[in-house]
């Protein structure tokens, strides 16, 4: 790990005028997932900006839904009653990922910004187009097995965000509320946030420089409210998703009257399916209209030699999470 | 265990009051924390837009005693506990929050130390395993390691009995199923498993009939 400087700061006003002074340097948070890259010398910064006491928290309803603070931690977030009762699929998404002591350290806006597992970025011995841009995909040709099926290009194959939440938040038509450093705010739906890879995998979002997150709000909506996450993993828990599915639905007498589908673990970025919400708009809510969904939500799949068992994973994980939300 | 903070320094808290549950388990050390009201730390050890830079001098509040070091910002907590302070209870397993052997707990709650820096905690309540109990007692949860035999080479025991510790006042080792889960960030090599869960959840099940 490089030495650093470090600056703790209480307001946005002044972090940013720290990042604009020196624009290499970087926010720190829960600090969970920088360190771990710093140590292997993955990323290096000059600067450590402190945001955690910026008065960033809090858990409150507004009129455009439920408001968490960037600064809010998982665990917090993932037991706080309301999250459980009116989106459980949040509730959910966050208390399946990491570990008891990492959702305690974690904030939501990092969470938002964490990085790839993809095994090549990981290790700076490996060309990747994404920590190196131009360098090359060992991936294409490597080894791809928990590696994305959705959204792929031929520069790039990884899960840009590898966790659970964004992906209940992109179900759900979460906004982020981000600031930028002349103090003017701006909302960005998560489905607009993060940024397929295309030729140019190192842009992952669209975050401009210095600009923070500042919150998170999710509408209210009875499919919000009766939605949940199902999380496949290689072991039972404290892993990353192979395939996840946050879903949500409302049923009116046997028939779905909105609908709402993401998957995890099979999208390069958290992957909305509208293909899903058309066929189970208006559909009864049964096994065979779950299977049709589920079959759509998959048709634009790429899998490469390792990875192909991700669709039928995947479709049969959708197929179970919209079960179980059908039956009350 | 001659480290201990609480023998050299008795009733030797330089600041503020505690309402860490820690400190109620922990029944020998109750008296120390009739101490002034709990004022915001952090704004007085490390101020804002203040930068740290190269080998700067640190206060750390690790068990119920105020220490100070000389280290650079880049130091973990974990590093600053085992190489700085000499508590060595405190485990490098991973150093990537990977494996819990690192587990302390600041401001009451579960974290990895590896995972953290030194000057991120100042002003809070550190809690290593060394400071679970006082003097030579144990802690509820360190009995019951012992009687159900609950490790095999050790290293991932005190990572074990903290994040154990704090599974257990969270509330969430109240069935096999759920202590299995919330303690899954902590990894046994050796697979002591079964031993570790029968001595959580026997601590669970006696903190729930008291």
């Amino acid at each position: 790990m490089n030495n650093f400087t470090y600056t703790p700061t209480n307001s946005a006003k002044e972090a940013t005028r720290l990042r604009r002074e020196t624009p290499a340097a970087t926010y720190v948070a829960g600090a969970t997932t920088l360190l771990d890259m710093m140590k292997v010398n993955l990323v290096e910064y000059p600067q450590l900006i402190d945001i955690n006491e910026l008065p960033l928290r809090g858990i409150e309803q507004t009129r455009e839904g439920l408001r968490i603070g960037a600064m809010e931690r998982m665990s917090d977030v993932g037991e706080h009653p309301v999250v459980v009762q009116q989106y459980p699929a949040v509730s959910e998404s966050l208390l399946l990922a990491a570990s008891a002591q990492l959702r305690n350290m974690a904030s939501i806006g990092g969470n938002l910004l964490q990085r790839t597992r993809c095994g090549y970025f990981r290790d700076g011995a490996f060309p990747c187009n994404k920590r190196v841009p131009g360098s090359g995909c060992p991936a294409q040709q490597g080894d791809h097995h928990g590696l994305a099926i959705l959204g792929t290009s031929t520069a790039c194959l990884a899960q840009t965000y590898p966790g659970d939440l964004s992906v209940a938040l992109a179900a759900l038509d979460a906004v982020i509320t981000l600031e930028n450093a002349k103090g003017k705010q701006r909302r960005v739906p998560v489905t607009s946030f993060y940024l397929l890879p295309g030729q140019t995998p190192d842009r992952e979002n669209i975050l401009e420089p210095g600009e923070l997150i500042v919150a998170v709000t999710i509408p209210a909506a009875p499919h919000a409210q009766r939605s949940t996450y199902l999380k496949v993993r290689e072991r039972t828990s404290y892993a990353y998703a192979l395939a996840s599915a946050a879903v949500g639905l409302e049923v009116q007498g046997g028939t779905i009257r909105s609908a709402r589908v993401a998957l995890g673990g099979v999208g390069t970025i958290p992957w909305r399916s509208p293909e899903a919400e058309k066929i189970l708009t208006g559909a009864p809510a049964t096994d065979d209209t779950f299977r049709v969904a589920a079959a759509a939500a998959l048709r634009g799949a790429q899998p490469r030699e390792h990875n192909g068992y991700k669709v039928a994973l995947a479709q049969n994980t959708l197929v179970r999470a919209l079960q179980k939300v059908a039956t009350p | 265990m001659e480290d201990n903070p609480f023998d050299k320094h008795p009733g030797g808290r330089p600041e503020d009051g505690s309402r860490r549950s820690f400190m109620k388990q922990a029944g020998g050390i109750v008296g120390l924390a009739l101490a002034p009201p709990f004022m915001a730390q952090a704004e007085r050890l490390t101020a804002f837009s203040k930068t740290v830079a190269g080998v700067s001098t640190m206060q750390l509040k690790v068990n119920g005693t105020v220490r100070t070091i000389q280290a650079e910002p880049r130091v973990t907590l974990l590093d600053a506990l085992r190489e700085h302070l000499h508590l060595t209870g405190t485990k490098k397993g991973c150093d990537h929050g990977q494996c819990g052997a690192c587990t302390v707990h600041v401001n009451g709650r579960r974290i990895v130390s590896c995972l953290t820096l030194s000057v991120m905690n100042q002003g809070k309540d550190i809690t290593t395993i060394e400071g679970l109990a006082p003097g030579n007692q144990l802690h509820p949860l360190q009995v019951a390691f012992i009687q159900h035999d609950a490790f095999q080479c050790g290293y991932c025991t005190s990572g074990q009995i903290m994040s154990g510790v704090a599974c257990v006042r969270e509330g969430h080792a109240t069935t096999d199923h759920q202590a299995r889960e919330w303690m899954s960030g902590n990894i046994c090599r050796c697979g002591a498993y079964p031993n570790i869960l029968a001595a959580v959840r026997e601590v669970a099940g006696q903190s729930t009939k008291g």
